[in-house]
């Protein structure tokens, strides 16, 4: 196949598995409206992510930066303007890519992990700003929300309660529920919305990584040096991936907001920079469906594992006798819950240790186990080489 | 993994339209419901969310035990604890509404994003009526925003700022434990008793809303008494080391020093505070006095020697001699063998309260159950007569003045109770300025 | 004048810490070339060796009192320790000096720890991408500190400093000044002392002893020194041992002055990051340079006259000095070139 073809194919069948996130993930107990938005949203935070990074090898520790900066902007947007969505994402991307136009021309003056560690450094003075001194912004704490005596000069007068944000007046947390099966399949209109801007957002980058612009980007990750000795000035290209990545973060930032009007300031703290650089390796930086997983993967466990309890592991071994159920409850137990974090930790360390080219090259490597092409296959030689965008 | 997590509510729903298998799926929205999550089969889910991560961990811990306690004595399992004191009796042992008690838990981390994805779960897959807990303001806040959005009631943790049925207060968010307004009024006059009107206080306050909040409030009460306020510093959460903040206050001619800190930075700050000598200086030929204004009994262990001497206030005590409080205490510590801390016995009194009121009312309906918690008065839970005013959902109650014990014969036994100032002491008006500026709304029962 | 001093005591209290987590850090950086994301959790390692003494000391023979009862009903428990009941004043002793004791421990336990995990896990990444190095030593510092957490719950744990050193030292009397102005705590001095003493140790051992040399030549050109025939890698995994030890220390000696919790490490990981690159990458001086001046400059952020000027600054200080330093000086303080700048 070539590549368009197989580009084309692999659109389709991820808009597919996308729409129908409800359905697939139901089983899993993660086919619930949060959850999955959160997924959407993560999955585009970490496209972004991966356009900078796994493009250029820039490693931003400071994106979530942008992501909290697009949240307030956002819930400013539906404080001042109207509970449309549509102003207050707009909004939010633009700010995000003003902030990331400032602060990458600042930080890409530098390489390596001072360039790392110059975008910690604006992250966390924004976070410790937003959390104390800018309070009157952003309410500190507490995190901004829309309260009733907001202005909204563009929407009718509130009564009784907050009003939710819309699309056209379409509410964002309307649910169409159905039973298939003893399972209860949840269709949120925020999800839709989320997911159709994360195919949106896929087929973006998918062509980023196939454009000319996209070969530059890469070519700076392979040897800045020599693009240099060309003659050929490197940085409107890495601050133009700087600002893209801000963008796609400010834009997550801005759904974050729209699903759930409220912005916090710890989604600036280095902890959420973190995670996303963590969900991009995880899945595996540089292609182009690995940040996705990766964003699912951890969300599922934050959400879903912290939430088994002891009761909730009993009723799982009920079938075993008393005393191995204790055991067994017992040993799982230091997983799962108040655990979680454990699991994630071993997660994190068995991935990057086995599988170095992160989930993708888990589905590849059980993908050949299904063709006999692997001998033939170029990409499945050793261990140690980056895989290529995905396929 | 999918044996794990087949939601219950799913179960429960299939149950409900029995036979309707792949063959025929039946297609129904939210309006189907008279309000949201409405149970349907015979139980009831509550949802516990909690810090199970992060700073507060120890008191999520404590907080979960005593709603897995409470939710034992809701069925009728156990001792009954505090319902046997409990002034209402309509509570009987066989769950609530003739329902079986079910609770499904998550994690808060301690962050607004985190604990309102952790809710929205809860609400959206487990089918949770109700939800509670939470250490922080900033985090109740966030949730008690969530709940009313969603039309579900949040019963608030330990959240001790004004803010949360002040600024922030909700139609459908309620509160049992005391704020840092009650802090101010409850102390002060003891102060007064032990150090006189003419005092000079410091004030290092962490920098963020609950901290400003407690510190207005403790700088109005003091100065009401007479005493000046020297400075007010604010310190960025989670410093870790105060000394630099510290330092200054050793030559600023103060001689109280007020922590505005609570967790982790009340630990830190205190320690440190009494390791800079500030406990046996001397200033304006009066010993040095430091104050911290919101105590817990996990706190104080953490900071082990230091808290000696040291006045503060709490919601509750275990030392307590009340039968409520003993009940409880006897409960707790028999299941667990050691006693609860005040988190513990607020999230429990919480749930108790809850379940009367659904009880009473007869019905999970919000608006149904807010009604019945307006303006209810109740006894027996430990904190003497109390009443949960219909203005601003915020109990009022008397306030225990506490002290770090000298002689602590455990290592559970580290606060004496120094004085309970009572209830009319620390009322105060729904429309005092502290408390200003919000509106609870209308009560949402979502659908 | 004198707020001024006790801010410069301060920071250089501070900067101690910081100066050891960095030492630590850098010397990672600059033999291996990884990037150790839990090194934060080494320090937190070496706070509970500390713990893990005191509450090995102050185990306790429990007696169920015949006559007392606790208020939950049950017999009250009657406790001793066992190094009291053994070894009478000895033990004592021993509980009162518990956190210095525990030096003893830190030593040897926390150059295991990190020879293991060199050997075990850190091995395997030297040729990965620095992403992957910061993905795995990541998981390893919440395998940690969870481990940690399930072992010793989650809130702080005071650690007393012993009796002698707990009290304030008249520092300002010491040299001529008016007494009682300049007073220090004891123990924040003996830290200061303590990591003055570790630091040039490790100076000592890289500049004087032949294998110290042998680690600087590998650190400046890896490739020669194993063409020479020696064993390079072998001291390398040595030094990240001694890294540990270095780490662990500083966690063991500050426990007095911050009850340590499972997130202990967590915390100091962003800020020692930003002192060894402000420091500039793989440099040792530069590492304890940046260490102290970060420290101090902290600490005189936080004065109230600054803050009433900069409101907030005492918040951003040590993220705006790693900027402006970072763009006047490209590679940090005292950066060489090429370390980790691709």
């Amino acid at each position: 196949m070539n590549t368009k073809t197989s580009d084309t194919l692999l659109l389709i069948v991820f808009s597919i598995a996308v729409l129908a996130g409800p359905v697939i993930l139901a089983p899993f107990g993660a086919g619930y409206p949060d959850l999955l938005q959160k997924f959407a949203i993560y999955g585009i935070f970490a496209i972004g992510f991966n356009i900078l990074f796994g493009l250029t090898g820039y490693l931003s520790f400071g994106h979530a930066a942008f992501l909290g900066v697009g949240s307030y902007a956002a819930v400013w947007m539906f404080k001042l303007l109207s509970m449309n969505i549509i102003p207050a994402v707009i909004f939010s991307v633009i700010v995000a890519g003003l902030f990331s136009l400032v602060i990458g021309f600042i930080s890409l003056r530098r390489s390596g992990i001072y360039f790392s560690i110059l975008t910690l450094a604006f992250a966390q003075m924004c976070y410790n700003l937003a959390y104390s001194v800018l309070t009157p912004i952003t309410n500190g704490e507490t995190g901004l929300q829309i309260t009733l005596s907001d202005p909204r000069i563009l929407d009718a007068a509130a009564e009784g309660q907050a009003p939710a944000s819309n699309l056209f007046g379409l509410d964002m947390i309307s649910t169409w529920e159905t039973s298939l099966a003893g399972m209860t399949l949840q269709f949120n209109m925020g999800f839709y919305v989320c997911a159709l801007i994360l195919i949106l957002s896929f087929w973006i980058s998918m062509r980023l990584f196939r454009s000319p612009f996209g070969m530059m980007l890469k070519a700076v990750k392979s040897n800045q040096n020599r693009m240099s000795y060309t003659g050929l000035d490197t940085k409107p290209y890495t601050l133009a991936a700087f600002v893209i990545s801000g963008m796609f973060a400010g834009l997550a930032g801005g759904l974050l907001a729209a699903m759930d009007p409220l912005a916090g300031a710890e989604r600036m703290q280095w902890t959420a920079s973190g995670e996303v650089v963590l969900m991009t390796i995880l899945g595996g930086a540089g292609t182009l469906l690995g940040p996705v997983l990766g964003a699912g993967l951890i969300k599922y466990f934050e959400n879903i594992f912290s939430a088994i309890n002891d009761s909730t592991l009993h009723g799982v071994f009920a079938f075993l006798p008393d005393g191995l159920n204790n055991a067994v409850s017992a040993v799982l137990g230091l997983f799962v819950g108040e655990g979680w974090h454990l699991t994630l930790g071993l997660i994190f360390m068995l991935i990057v240790t086995f599988l170095p080219g992160g989930l993708i090259e888990g589905a590849q490597r059980i993908g050949r186990l299904f063709t006999s092409r692997s001998k033939a296959d170029p990409q499945s030689g050793e261990a140690q080489s980056r895989p290529a965008p995905a396929e | 993994m999918t044996k794990f997590t087949i939601s219950r509510r799913g179960l429960l729903k299939t149950s409900a339209v029995a036979g309707a298998g792949i063959a025929a799926p039946m297609v129904w929205s939210r309006p189907a419901y008279a309000y949201t999550n409405e149970p349907t089969g015979g139980t009831v889910t509550l949802g516990f969310n909690v810090p199970q991560t992060g700073a507060y961990a120890e008191e999520g811990a404590d907080e979960l035990r005593a709603y897995e306690l409470a939710v034992e004595h809701l069925n009728g399992g156990g001792d009954g604890g505090m319902l046997a004191t409990f002034s209402s009796k309509a509570l009987s042992g066989s769950g609530i509404n003739g329902k079986k008690v079910e609770f499904v838990t998550g994690d808060t981390q301690t962050k607004s994003d985190a604990a309102r994805a952790s809710a929205k779960r809860m609400i959206e897959r487990d089918g949770a009526i109700m939800i509670t807990g939470g250490s922080s303001s900033g985090v109740a806040i966030a949730v008690q925003g969530l709940c009313q959005e969603m039309g579900v009631i949040f019963m608030a943790g330990l959240t001790h700022s004004n803010d949360t049925t002040g600024k922030d207060k909700k139609a459908n968010g309620f509160r049992h434990f005391f704020n840092a307004y009650m802090s101010g009024a409850a102390l002060a006059p003891v102060l007064k008793a032990q150090y006189g009107a003419d005092r000079k206080a410091y004030h290092l306050t962490a920098d963020y809303t609950w901290g400003w909040t407690q510190e207005e409030s403790i700088a109005a009460a003091t100065e009401g008494l007479g005493w000046e306020t020297v400075n007010k510093v604010r310190t960025p959460l989670g410093a870790g080391d105060f000394s630099q903040y510290i330092t200054p206050v050793l030559n600023s001619g103060a001689d109280v020093l007020i922590l505005n800190h609570y967790g982790r930075d009340m630990v830190n700050s205190l320690t440190q505070a009494v390791q800079f000598g500030l406990k046996d200086k001397q200033v304006n030929g009066k010993q040095f006095e430091i104050v911290v204004p919101l105590y817990s009994r996990l706190m104080a262990q953490g900071a082990g020697e230091a808290v000696k001497g040291i006045f503060g206030s709490t919601n509750w005590h275990w030392s307590l001699q009340d039968a409520g409080s003993q009940a409880f205490v006897r409960s707790f510590g028999q299941k667990y063998g050691f006693p609860p801390s005040q988190a513990a016995h607020t999230t429990y009194c919480q749930t108790l309260l809850y379940a009367d009121a659904a009880q009473r009312a007869g019905s999970f309906n919000p608006c149904a159950i807010a009604e019945a918690l307006e303006d209810y008065q109740f006894d027996g839970l430990g904190n003497g007569p109390t009443l949960y005013r219909a203005g601003d959902h915020q109990c009022f109650k008397d306030v225990l003045v506490v002290k770090g014990k000298d002689n602590p014969t455990s290592q559970f036994d580290l606060l004496e109770v120094v004085d309970v100032t009572p209830a009319e002491q620390v009322t105060y008006p729904v429309d005092h300025p502290m408390f200003a500026g919000g509106e609870l709304g209308k009560c949402n029962p979502g659908a | 004048m004198d707020a001024i001093l006790l801010q410069i005591l301060n920071g250089l209290d501070k900067g101690s810490a910081y100066a050891m987590i960095a030492l630590g850090l850098t010397l990672i950086f600059g033999t291996l070339g990884v990037v150790n994301f839990a090194h934060g959790a080494l320090f937190m390692l070496g706070a509970f060796c500390a713990v893990t003494i005191n509450k090995l000391l102050t185990l306790q023979k429990i007696v169920l009192s015949d006559t007392e009862k606790t208020a939950w009903g049950t017999p009250l428990e009657l406790r001793t320790p066992y190094a009291e009941a053994w070894f009478g004043d000895a033990g004592t002793w021993l509980i009162d000096w518990s956190v210095p004791v525990s030096i003893a421990l830190a030593l040897p336990f926390m150059f295991l720890v990190g020879l293991v995990m060199e050997r075990g896990l850190i091995r395997h990444f030297y040729k990965r991408p620095h992403a992957d190095q910061i993905l795995v030593t990541f998981g390893l510092a919440i395998v940690l500190q969870e481990i940690i957490k399930a072992f010793f719950g989650a809130n702080p744990i005071p650690q007393p400093a012993p009796d002698t050193l707990s009290g304030m030292a008249d520092f300002g009397a010491a040299f001529g000044m008016e007494a009682g102005v300049i007073v220090y705590p004891l123990w924040r001095l003996v830290y200061f002392l303590f990591a003055a003493a570790v630091l040039g140790a490790v100076f000592c051992f890289l500049r004087f002893t032949t294998f110290g040399m042998v680690v600087r030549a590998g650190m400046a050109d890896r490739e020669t020194v194993g063409l020479l025939g020696i064993n390079i890698d072998k001291r390398f995994t040595l030094m990240f041992g001694l890294a540990a030890v270095v780490a662990g220390l500083a966690g063991v000696m500050y426990t007095p002055i911050l009850s340590p919790d499972y997130h202990l490490g967590m915390d100091f990981l962003v800020l020692s990051f930003v002192v060894v690159v402000v420091g500039g990458m793989g440099s040792l001086p530069g590492a304890v340079a940046a260490g102290f001046l970060l420290g101090i400059l902290q600490s005189f952020a936080s004065m109230n006259e600054v803050k009433q000027i900069l409101p907030g600054i005492d918040q951003i200080i040590i993220y705006l000095v790693a900027v402006v330093i970072l763009l006047t000086r490209p590679r940090g303080l005292l950066g060489r070139k090429g370390v980790m700048e691709a």
